[in-house]
């Protein structure tokens, strides 16, 4: 069991009452909310809660970007994944991820990681992900052509990482006259490749062709198993059993010393939800081209206020309730982590500790609890449960690389 | 009741479905971003004295996606090839729109194959005031509705509230839009250049309360092409076609057979 510290790293020091009168609290609401002196304290704080992480014991630092909104302050999470390489020694720098159809030049990416990679000794983990349709309207990019470059950037930095140069890339999205950078990634034959991702189904699909673990963000269980029952035919169909070590999962835990204080601190995840994605047009989250064709009808109803989101709105109560938040001292969260993973069997678990306005010293005694009294009993039941990570495993860092497939694959397109 | 024959041409690869009525000579109508509603007075009225040609964009309503294609010139080009298929020559192009920043392109293609141009309310060059209305961060009932001065227009067409198959509708044709007119958005860097060798008598009709294209930008318009001249509407939105049709019928008509 790989098991992760992750935080939005919320930019929570604005006037709530501004984001509430804008109407939104993403794409368009202005930065002149947006308080440096705040986000520099803010960065500090975040920095000295990764390296804390890493000191009671926990595997792994999940990363991740967004752009243009509050709820996440990283802007390039390759930023403190390099901070991260230079300042800790053991734990993993997880990504995920670099939304790649946002690089005009996967070439750089594939150098940064590579530089990431070996700053750190070979810790780095080099999720990819899609990005979110408001990354893709921030930042400019075509929002038809997301799936297109996400595979494309993916083959051509796979690519640089394992053909030695110089080689020429005439792709569709991407063209490159010299490939041949001098920054290579320590890991053979490349970094480990995660994958996070909701309920998309051709991600899900496409992950598990690569054979990379697929992370569900923090789904409900039902949706998990439906998750994992489409990895799991799509792994058969390209001849290879898939199992724990290709599932990781995003879980919301706040653990504090009190029940009190971390029902108090937890009701900060729907920081997010109330102020964030309860805040924000559906054509930013979902811009034309960017989801299935098949989801249309049912997006443009909700578009316009026709149907209800389909993620739902549920109160902070009833996502307590149904697992979905889970809060309360170390002993009254361990049995609903293990129900949680009886039921979906992950090798590898990030727990989104802190968001909103947790204060540091809280979020780092939540850290401390995680460390020292959660993630033991974890470890404990993933052996008895037989829930290996990737590296546990040692699974084959994608298809390409498999010594044990049934047949021949039609993966790796 | 004007009788309107549909038929579907294939042409590069792709199908392009459309719509026929009038005699006379040819008119083709190239609609805006927002497709072409089922019913068109401005259409009917350029009918009554003209083979009108309405096609429908490839990968809006009708009219299959073409996946290679990147750019509003290569729907222009395409066109070209669909006129020889159905061996048009000397047309009168009408653009509405987003329409008429691909007719534009068209009489750029080949001067000598235009008869006249009108162009209402294009798309296709940057506005030296303000910007082209981005559709990208605005719900598709909405951008529709910024395309009209007057509302009660709009409900007349689309219906207070409009079908799920049109929002549907709108967003295959937004889709579209950004598939071939991204970035820069809605405009060509070139083209003004490429105008100055149109030859053809030019109408360009401009609403004076445009939403979506700043009227400032008939002026850059004008500036480049030789034989153009203006006409703008008051008190008259964007889809000038759909909330003024007899009004807009007036001008072109006489333009047309003048």
């Amino acid at each position: 069991m790989h098991l992760m510290y992750f935080t939005e790293q919320p930019m929570s020091a604005y006037d709530a009452k501004e984001g509430l009168e804008y109407g939104a609290t993403a794409l368009t609401f202005s930065n002149k909310h947006f308080d440096p002196v705040a986000g520099s304290r803010l960065y500090g704080q975040y920095l000295e809660q990764y390296v804390y992480a890493e000191d009671v014991g926990i595997d792994g630092i999940m990363l991740n970007e967004h752009h243009n909104a509050p709820f996440c302050m990283q802007a390039k999470a390759n930023i403190f994944a390099a901070v991260l390489a230079g300042t800790t020694k053991r734990v993993k720098i997880v990504m995920l991820g670099n939304p790649l159809p946002l690089a005009e030049n996967p070439i750089r990416l594939a150098e940064e990681l590579a530089m990431i990679d070996m700053i750190s000794k070979g810790r780095l983990v080099s999720g990819f992900v899609r990005g979110g349709g408001q990354e893709q309207l921030a930042t400019g990019v075509n929002p038809a052509y997301n799936r297109e470059r996400f595979e494309e950037a993916h083959d051509l930095i796979v690519k640089t990482w394992t053909v030695p140069g110089p080689f020429r890339w005439e792709g569709t999205h991407y063209q490159h006259r010299v490939v041949n950078p001098w920054a290579l990634p320590l890991q053979k034959p490349y970094p480990r490749v995660w994958i996070p991702g909701v309920i998309s189904k051709e991600t899900i699909i496409w992950a598990a062709k690569q054979r990379y673990p697929y992370i569900a963000l923090n789904t409900s269980i039902p949706q998990t198993k439906q998750i994992w029952k489409l990895y799991d035919d799509t792994a058969a169909a390209v001849g290879y059993k898939s199992g724990p070590e290709n599932r990781g999962y995003l879980a919301r835990i706040h653990v504090a010393e009190t029940e009190e204080k971390a029902i108090q601190n937890a009701k900060q995840f729907m920081w997010m939800q109330g102020e964030f994605t309860g805040l924000a047009h559906p054509v930013w989250a979902n811009p034309s081209g960017y989801f299935s064709p098949g989801g249309r009808r049912n997006f443009v109803e909700f578009a316009v206020g026709r149907a209800k989101n389909p993620r739902g709105n549920p109160t902070f109560e009833e996502q307590c309730a149904d697992g979905m938040i889970l809060c309360g001292t170390p002993k009254q969260v361990l049995p609903r982590i293990r129900y949680l993973l009886e039921e979906t069997r992950p090798g590898i678990m990030a727990v989104w500790g802190n968001d909103g306005n947790v204060s540091h010293q809280d979020s780092m005694t939540c850290i401390r609890l995680l460390g020292q009294e959660v993630f033991p009993q974890v470890r404990e039941w993933a052996k008895e449960l037989g829930l290996k990570s990737p590296f546990e495993a040692d699974a084959p860092v994608s298809i390409a690389y498999a010594r044990d497939l049934k047949q021949p694959t039609v993966a790796a397109e | 009741m004007m009788a309107w024959a549909e038929r579907t041409v294939e042409v590069a690869g792709t199908t392009v479905h459309l719509t026929r009525g009038g005699k006379g000579p040819p008119v083709v109508v190239l609609h805006r971003d927002i497709g072409m509603p089922a019913k068109s007075l401005f259409r009917n009225e350029l009918a009554k004295s003209a083979d009108v040609i309405v096609p429908n964009h490839p990968g809006w309503e009708g009219s299959r996606r073409a996946n290679w294609m990147r750019s509003v010139r290569d729907l222009a080009v395409m066109y070209r090839g669909l006129f020889a298929e159905l061996k048009i020559e000397n047309a009168v192009l009408v653009g509405l729109g987003f329409g008429g920043w691909v007719a534009a392109e068209m009489a750029t293609m080949a001067p000598a194959d235009v008869a006249k141009l009108v162009l209402v309310a294009p798309m296709g060059i940057k506005p030296s005031q303000g910007d082209i209305l981005d559709q990208a961060i605005v719900s598709y009932i909405d951008y529709a509705r910024a395309g009209f001065h007057d509302q009660k227009a709009f409900d007349g067409i689309y219906g207070a509230e409009p079908s799920t198959d049109q929002l549907e509708a709108w967003d295959i044709a937004r889709e579209m839009c950004f598939r071939i007119a991204w970035k820069p958005y809605m405009y060509s860097q070139t083209l003004p250049h490429l105008l100055r060798s149109v030859k053809a008598p030019t109408l360009v009709v401009w609403g004076d309360k445009d939403r979506i294209v700043p009227v400032s930008t008939a002026d850059l318009y004008l500036t480049v092409l030789p034989h153009a001249k203006l006409e703008v509407i008051k008190d008259c939105g964007h889809c000038i076609d759909l909330e003024r049709p007899e009004c807009l019928a007036r001008l072109v008509g006489p333009f047309i057979a003048g």
